[in-house]
């Protein structure tokens, strides 16, 4: 009824406007106006997107240029005097292929735990036999909203041993009531009927959820193994707060150090006497700039390559965060 | 009657069986509660050092308990007061200027839903998107390297004849709150931007079309229809800001600070930090770290009340 009374008008409002630009001659008015809109957008989104691109684009171009050139801010639109002789002696800098191994290790463990735990409690939070299970969620969720801060933190994690210790990258990450949250929320779209089937079948409560839920609530998972690997990969404040011994420091963390002290890296490059060094001429010799950003087009690199490919399970995850506001 | 009794016994049965494979579900659960205990609920015994003259390598005392002398050396002198009052308004400032803006992901995803060539519109929405997953140290790496004396922004503008000297953009007291802006919006506002694109996905299409074909103009429509729609989104994010206030991180103002804009960039984050790690004022900065916590719940109390009052519903 109410539809049809909808399209009646809409009809008549349609025969209306016929009816109007009949009479009138047709609106210049606002189409001028929408089309200047689309103009301004295209330019003004251009410009947001150069913003974006333009800063990798133009380290990457420094990092192969001229180094002589590169160092008095000659490269700006195209590489001139291209060479690699910049990455060939950043991979013999000390610690940087150890710190990589480190990343990559924090990375992949770190993520699979997170991962693993966030499905299973988000499982068990769903099981209302549990023994005070709203109790325990709470207890967990409350989490999200406190922080005892940064000195008590230290304390505690020195108390218990996890300074300069690889477990100190896992072990405060591996519950994370957010990602807790969104599987619960997930598990619980999940028809009941396939658990007590199962149950009814004599299945325990770990076979339910690694045989039944698990591959249920994949692309939730996805979504927090991207979100939990680019968290890893990108911390930095626990290694700065807890780690002196320099086999634990990660990419981030070395990176940090290089820019603050490339200019003695410089000199330790120039002086290994690699057969780069050697030949070294003004324009390949390492200089402070060079040594700086192709140690961060390296640390950038994975990221970018990655990003593309899982844009949508980032995209996805952001809409389901908020959903839950 | 016996049957009822029987009936009786074998509902007590099952009740103690539930019971027991209750607390068999917990026993599951349990090593992920003691971390949760460990890591999030036993840091805050470390409270207790604000009340005592903690000195690092010793343990703690009676004979060192000092009471609220921390909470009171807040404000005992002059200098101190000033110290604070700079970090405060630091703070206020870094804060204040994202909740200015904070509009600004909004009409990003508002203009860019208004492009029509979709190959474009996804590209803008990758390259956008991609700063909020790089570091703070590679954000800072990368500034470095544009804006430095001899980087593009510097050389761009001197080739210009705009500038004689090149400019210290990052080694400079000036601007600072405007630059720190400038970062964060660099590395955040796409990623923000996806929410409300998310948001206009959602606008009924009908709605859309029936107000142009009553010849409503592109602007009329954002302004009658795409803004009032998702206003709502805006909302529940502008909540979220404010109750993180005072909380800015620190990581973005570390990798940033220097001697030069040091008295501009200290919020209260990296207040504490530097408290504790540079000065060994380690019971001093636990005591500004309680007050930051308390003032933060409150924050978020209120604002989850004034959210509940408006929308029908908080976000806790």
């Amino acid at each position: 009824m109410a539809e049809e009374t909808v399209k009646k008008k809409e009809l008549s409002e349609r025969q209306l406007e016929k009816l109007a630009s009949k009479k009138k001659p047709p609106k210049y008015k606002t189409s001028i106006g929408d089309k200047a809109i689309s103009v301004i957008t295209y330019i003004v989104y251009t410009f947001f997107a150069f913003v974006c691109v333009y800063p990798f684009y133009y380290i990457f171009i420094n990092t192969i240029s001229n180094n002589d050139l590169s160092k008095r801010g000659k490269i700006i639109l195209l590489p001139e005097g291209i060479h690699f002789e910049n990455y060939k002696s950043v991979i013999d800098l000390p610690n940087l292929f150890h710190a990589f191994e480190i990343s990559v290790l924090r990375t992949v463990v770190g993520t699979i735990l997170t991962v693993i735990v966030a499905a299973f409690l988000g499982y068990m939070f769903t099981r209302e036999t549990m023994w005070k299970r709203k109790f325990w969620y709470r207890f967990v969720v409350a989490t999200m909203y406190f922080n005892a801060g940064i000195i008590p933190w230290f304390l505690t994690m020195s108390n218990l041993g996890l300074r300069n210790n690889f477990w100190a990258y896992i072990f405060p990450m591996v519950v994370s009531p957010f990602y807790i949250v969104l599987c619960k929320t997930f598990v619980e779209s999940v028809p009941k009927e396939l658990q007590e089937a199962a149950e009814l079948d004599g299945a325990g409560v770990l076979r339910i959820f690694w045989s039944i839920i698990r591959p249920v609530i994949k692309p939730i998972l996805a979504t927090i193994a991207i979100f939990a690997a680019v968290n890893q990969w990108n911390a930095f404040q626990d290694t700065l707060l807890l780690v002196t011994d320099d086999k634990l420091y990660t990419l981030q963390f070395t990176l940090w150090n290089y820019i603050n002290s490339a200019s003695s890296l410089k000199s330790v490059i120039s002086s290994t006497g690699s057969s780069a060094s050697a030949a070294a001429t003004l324009a390949h010799a390492a200089t402070t700039t060079s040594v700086r950003m192709t140690v961060t087009i390296i640390v950038v690199t994975p990221i970018i390559l990655v990003y593309p490919f899982f844009q949508r399970y980032f995209t996805k995850g952001i809409m389901i965060g908020a959903v839950k506001g | 009657m016996g049957r009822t009794k029987k009936e009786m016994d074998l509902l007590a049965a099952s009740a103690a069986k539930k019971k027991r494979k209750g607390k068999i579900e917990f026993l599951y659960i349990l090593p992920f509660i003691l971390l949760v205990a460990v890591f999030s609920y036993y840091p805050l015994w470390g409270w207790v050092y604000a009340f005592f003259d903690y000195k690092p390598p010793f343990p703690l005392e009676w004979k060192n308990f000092v009471g609220l002398k921390w909470f009171k050396s807040m404000f005992e002198n002059e200098v101190k007061i000033k110290q604070l009052l700079g970090v405060i308004r630091n703070t206020f400032a870094m804060s204040g200027i994202s909740l200015l803006f904070s509009w600004f992901p909004m009409i990003f995803a508002v203009f860019l839903n208004e492009i029509k060539c979709v190959p474009f519109k996804k590209f803008v929405q990758t390259v956008t998107t991609l700063p909020k997953f790089i570091s703070w140290i590679l954000v800072y790496s990368i500034v470095f390297s544009v804006f430095s004396s001899t980087g593009a922004v510097n050389q761009v503008l001197q080739d210009l004849k705009l500038i004689d000297q090149p400019k210290l953009f990052l080694q400079s007291a000036d601007n600072v709150y405007f630059t720190q802006w400038l970062w964060l919006t660099w590395k955040e506002a796409g990623w923000a931007a996806i929410m409300y694109i998310a948001a206009i996905t959602g606008i009924d299409e009908e709605l859309i079309e029936a107000a142009r074909i009553d010849g409503a103009s592109r602007m009329q429509i954002i302004r009658h229809i795409t803004l009032p729609s998702i206003l709502p989104t805006y909302f529940v994010l502008l909540m979220l800001n404010l109750a993180n206030f005072l909380s800015n991180g620190m990581e973005q103002y570390y990798v940033f600070q220097n001697a030069f804009n040091k008295d501009k960039i200290q919020v209260l984050d990296l207040y504490v930090y530097n408290l504790a790690f540079g000065g060994g004022g380690y019971s001093l900065s636990t005591a500004i770290s309680i007050l930051k916590s308390i003032i933060s719940l409150t924050l978020l109390g209120v604002t989850n009340k004034v959210s509940k009052l408006i929308r029908g519903e908080g976000f806790i």
